[in-house]
């Protein structure tokens, strides 16, 4: 999660929802109920991180490597005492995601412990996914297993790069030659495996990416993301560049670089489902992510976390110190909150659906609502046309219980790289 | 009234010269060494106690207006750069001659002054009366101050219309300044006595000898007559009032004869109307009288008549060799021109004073709102601003790229500049300025003669020939920048016609250049390649044919008028070549390639593409990145609102400024913005 928290209005001391989010909270039964788990703790910090992150183990009372697990476990019962407090029916939860930081810093006993915590006040979803980001370094055939009998079911390792000089200048510690031997560890322990890489650094060669994806591919994972490195302000690496020690970002060798991705991938088997990520089935798609892009609910626990729920959306304290002495007065760690109108939920739904290789139902679009509510234009049949001729999108047949002509939106490869401009064409 | 505030402040002319220079009442030191400036405050108002307490009124009991013989009048200006203390020398004299005590010279005219500095420059320029004594005979001054700013000649033509004499006011530790010459020249072309005086002789850096050898050289009398005073402590400034007596002549006029008078400034008062100053010629204009406008023969009834002394006192009237103001009702300086001659409706003279010339546009450039709907705002601001600007005008214009505005003609680069940040300070606009250009005559094949203010006025086809304004431009330097001037002036297409030494290492410099080439960043290349020394000025000097071309810059094959300009074919290569870089730079990429061109007629110059944008896309967009991306999209949503389409390209506005603004001269703080 981005470091820079946006303005919002403040979250009450209860937490409590606002009225509009109780009105609507009994409708969303259906809707899956996500968890994300933030572990601030990280032994290096990354030139080019702007995550809400800390490398000390000792970031105050409550927010130590020791402590932090119980500060966290006090916000999971404030969770679930806000959520039973709003009266809709208790939800299970869907999926669960472990991210940092590295949260395997934690001793792998500590991240069950959690989790048995979770699901002992939420419960889980028969077939829930329960997935840990993992640095390479760090999973041992011992984690590994220690984790997937706590309920773990999946493993994120941020392998990042096969490239020595790439990951060094990432700031990356891990050896990547550990990286195999992590993979197989998950793997024999009989979780789901994900690998994130990043392209785009400066000074990787066209080359280099290349031999990224084909090390990362080698390994056989069920799920690759591959992310565009995105240089924020404040971060080490800005710095670098501003000084000129480091090359700027290049867009089009970004651009290269995504194109030569996607052919890998799809040469080796892996099928994108959103803009950055690729799994080799439908069933080894990330849920816990999907549930961002389609207007799930999901609890943000730990400094800096998001939520949402209902079209609220909340964001936690960003300081371990300042989140732990929330909690142990008992009080919200939330430091702001917005609550979406219609407007916001529309531009949401189009940018966040348009991103997904299921697209945007045209029909489902035009009869929001909110689209009408927020006087924002429906998509004309010619809007649709004139993407198509510029080979943006594609418009494949909408599900069978749709029988409108205008089917989905379905991004083209080279719409994929312009999806930001298409959202702004088609909001008009 | 205050003599010295003038549009020669302003930086489109700025002839500060780089040394510091001290004129007593100026703060800039403050900035920069507070200390002194205590000290030096201190020791000044020591000196004014000193001075004023124990020297009197030369006159206490001044000559009334409408009764004074005209053997007893002396008319005078102040010719003098800025900065050379004419200001300073003129409070002395308001305060030797008694008519403002040294206690309201503090509280109120320094403060009033440092208003009308602050609020810009409205105020052009004003006539005062002040009474002298000389061997037990009384007299009465009236000191007409003129504008400095090569932009404004006709009015210091007029000014000087009115004087039979002037001051030449020179800085002892800088000597005079092209401005100031040109305005001696016209002086001397109006036969007027020259007093000359160098100021400041109180610095340590003032060189007397060396300037005043300057001055008698340039007016051809002996060094020895040229005074020698300070307007700090007041030196000298006695003995220049009784040389004003001595040397500048009485006014001569036919008392008998129908009145006229000539208008040599004229401004708008928000409480008044319009105040109208007038040096009597002949005959005499009475309280209630009906006056008519000989140019126009439009009648008004005189509401007020009177002098400034420097408040204004209301008279009986003004008769042969006075100065003063008229009041009429008149809410528009066009209605009371300056140059014009007022008469009485009962008994109308018959000839206008030495003719009558309506003030003459030189410089044309766009003005167009960055809000279109700010465009009634610009029209109503523009009409006000003309009440009291005579040579203001202005016609709609429509650019498809920058929607309604209106095509605005001056009289030069400051009349430009200073009327732009009226606009935008007093009425709070936000304003893109198109490159200012000249007009050209210009003969199609055919025949047909167009006067082209603007580039898209340029007719088509073919061309017989083109013709554009040319000025004699004077340029005072150092000696040792000689070279660097002749080069830049040869590299804008000037011809010399003449240098002269005016000391050991002070050189007039005489080029005639196309005045197009002036109003471009001329003035500022000057200065850098002189590091600050060199003074400009120039007057019109008729036309020229030229081998000029429009150079057109089209965006994806479709042209956009704000962008073309009319240039010699020599630089015409140069223009399109930076224009279309400068567009690169400047324009987002699209999602298209864009071919930026630039081309006479059909035949391109030069071309550059915006490659289309191959990546626009968030690569990660999870739950803690929604709220943010979101927001960033609103952004870019508002931020198309302010796009430009120019056929399918979307031209931010920002491009506009930018590439309008930047090194042409104008607005370099704008682009800054």
């Amino acid at each position: 999660m981005p470091s820079v928290l946006p303005l919002g209005d403040p979250v009450p001391a209860d937490g409590g929802f606002p009225p509009s989010v109780l009105q609507e909270l009994p409708t969303r039964a259906d809707k899956p109920l996500g968890l994300y788990v933030h572990i601030p703790f990280c032994s290096v910090r990354c030139g080019y991180c702007d995550f809400n992150t800390y490398t000390a183990s000792d970031l105050g009372p409550g927010a130590s490597r020791q402590s932090y697990p119980d500060t966290l476990i006090a916000e999971l019962e404030f969770a679930a005492s806000v959520l039973e407090a709003s009266g809709a029916p208790a939800r299970q939860l869907s999926t669960v995601f472990f991210g940092g930081g590295t949260p395997t810093l934690l001793p792998a006993e500590e991240l069950a412990r959690i989790l048995g915590t979770v699901q002992r006040l939420f419960g889980f979803v028969p077939g829930a996914e329960i997935t840990t980001e993992a640095n390479p370094d760090t999973v041992t055939e011992h984690s590994a297993e220690v984790l997937a009998q706590a309920g773990f079911t999946r493993v994120s390792l941020g392998m990042q790069s096969a490239v020595p000089s790439v990951l060094a200048t990432l700031d990356r510690t891990h050896n990547p030659q550990n990286v195999p031997a992590a993979h197989d560890a998950a793997r024999a322990a009989g979780l789901q495996t994900s690998v994130d890489l990043i392209y785009g650094t400066p000074g990787e060669s066209l080359q280099d990416w290349r031999s990224s994806l084909e090390a990362a591919i080698a390994l056989q994972p069920d799920h690759i993301s591959a992310y565009s490195l995105i240089v924020e302000d404040g971060t080490a690496m800005a710095a670098k560049i501003r000084r000129g020690e480091l090359p700027d970002i290049d867009p089009d060798d970004q651009a290269d670089k995504y194109l030569l991705t996607d052919e890998l991938l799809q040469q080796a088997g892996y099928h994108w489902y959103e803009v950055s990520n690729f799994s080799t089935a439908r069933a080894t798609r990330s849920q816990h992510n999907l549930n961002y892009w389609l207007d799930s609910d999901w609890w943000g626990a730990g400094p800096g976390a998001h939520s949402h729920v209902a079209g609220l959306r909340w964001w936690n304290v960003k300081h371990p110190a300042a989140y732990a002495q929330r909690l142990h007065a008992d009080t919200s760690p939330g430091h702001g909150r917005e609550i979406l109108d219609a407007e916001a939920k529309v531009l949401e739904h189009l940018m966040l659906r348009l991103r997904i290789a299921e697209g945007l139902d045209i029909a489902e679009y035009n009869g929001l609502p909110a689209r009408t509510a927020s006087g924002t234009a429906a998509i004309s049949a010619a809007d649709l046309q004139n993407l198509v001729r510029e080979g943006l999108i594609e418009q494949e047949p909408a599900r069978p219980s749709s029988s409108a002509p205008e089917g989905r939106a379905v991004l083209t490869l080279k719409g994929r790289l312009l999806a930001d401009a298409v959202t702004r064409r088609l909001l008009g | 009234m205050l003599p010295a505030i003038t549009p020669e402040g302003s930086s489109a002319d700025g002839e500060s010269p780089p040394a510091a220079s001290s004129g007593g009442t100026k703060v800039p030191h403050d900035k920069t060494c507070g200390t002194f400036v205590v000290v030096l405050r201190v020791n000044k108002s020591v000196r004014e106690q000193r001075t004023f307490s124990t020297v009197s009124p030369k006159a206490r009991t001044p000559l009334v207006p409408a009764q004074t013989d005209p053997g007893a009048i002396r008319n005078f200006c102040i010719i003098a750069h800025i900065d050379h203390g004419k200001s300073t020398l003129a409070d002395r004299m308001l305060q030797l001659t008694g008519v403002v005590t040294p206690r309201e010279m503090k509280a109120q005219y320094l403060d009033r002054m440092d208003i009308e500095r602050e609020r810009g420059i409205t105020i052009k320029s004003q006539a005062v009366r002040m009474p002298w004594e000389k061997e037990d005979q009384t007299f009465a001054f009236h000191m007409i101050d003129t504008p400095g700013h090569v932009d404004f000649s006709y009015e210091v033509s007029r000014s000087l219309a009115a004087c039979e004499g002037a001051l030449l006011l020179v800085d002892a530790a800088q000597g005079i300044e092209a401005q100031t010459l040109a305005n001696l020249y016209l002086a001397m072309e109006h036969d007027l006595a020259i007093i000359p005086v160098l100021n400041k002789i109180d610095l340590p850096a003032a060189q007397p000898e060396k300037y005043a050898a300057e001055l008698a050289g340039l007016i051809g009398c002996d060094p020895d007559d040229v005074l020698r005073v300070s307007g700090k402590t007041g030196e000298g400034v006695e003995a220049l009032l009784d040389r004003i007596v001595e040397e500048i002549p009485a006014p001569v006029g036919d008392v008998d004869a129908p009145a006229r008078a000539m208008i040599f400034d004229s401004v708008y008062d928000t409480y008044r109307g319009v105040v109208t100053y007038v040096r009597v010629v002949d005959g005499r204009l009475g309280h209630r009288e009906k006056i008519q406008m000989m140019s126009t023969g439009a009648t008004h009834e005189l509401l007020e008549i009177g002098v400034s002394s420097p408040e204004p006192e209301a008279t009986k009237g003004l008769s042969v060799g006075e100065v003063g103001y008229l009041i009429t009702g008149v809410k528009d300086v066009r209605q009371s021109k300056v140059g014009d001659t007022v008469t009485t409706a009962a008994k109308p003279a018959a000839d206008l004073i030495g003719g009558y010339e309506e003030p003459k546009p030189m410089v044309f450039s766009g003005l167009f709102p960055i809000d279109g709907s700010d465009f009634p705002v610009l029209r109503e601001a523009l009409e006000k601003l003309q009440l009291n600007d005579a040579a203001l005008n202005f016609e709609p214009e429509t650019s498809t790229a920058l929607g309604f505005g209106f095509r605005v003609g001056f009289l030069g680069l400051l009349h430009l500049e200073i009327t732009r940040e009226r606009l935008e300070s007093e009425y709070n606009l936000d304003l893109i300025s198109t490159a200012p250009n000249v007009i050209y005559q210009v003969t199609a094949e055919d025949g047909s003669l167009h006067t082209v203010t603007n580039p898209s006025e340029f007719p088509e086809g073919k061309i017989n020939e083109i013709r554009e304004p040319v000025v004699d431009a004077t340029i005072i330097v150092p000696a040792d920048y000689i070279g660097a001037v002749m080069e830049l002036c040869q590299s804008r297409r000037g011809t010399m016609e003449g240098m002269d030494y005016l000391s050991e290492d002070r050189v007039e410099i005489r080029y005639k250049m196309p005045l197009a080439e002036i109003v471009f960043d001329f003035f500022d290349q000057l200065k850098s390649r002189t590091k600050g020394y060199a003074s400009l000025n120039w007057q019109a000097a008729g036309d020229q044919a030229a081998d000029l071309v429009k150079v057109d810059i089209l965006l994806q094959g479709d042209k956009v008028d704000a962008f073309s300009a009319i240039t010699h074919r020599d630089h015409a290569y140069a223009y399109g070549v930076r224009m279309a870089s400068k567009l690169k730079e400047l324009i987002p990429r699209q999602q298209f390639e864009v071919p930026i061109q630039a081309a006479i007629g059909s035949r391109i110059i030069a071309r550059e593409n915006i490659r289309a944008i191959r990546k626009d896309v968030l690569s990660k967009c999870y739950g803690g990145d929604i709220s943010r991306k979101r927001k960033l999209l609103e952004k870019q949503k508002e931020g198309k609102k302010r796009m430009k389409m120019v056929g399918t390209v979307e031209v931010p506005q920002e491009a506009f400024i930018a590439a309008l603004s930047s090194d042409e001269g104008n607005g370099k703080e704008k682009a800054k913005k």
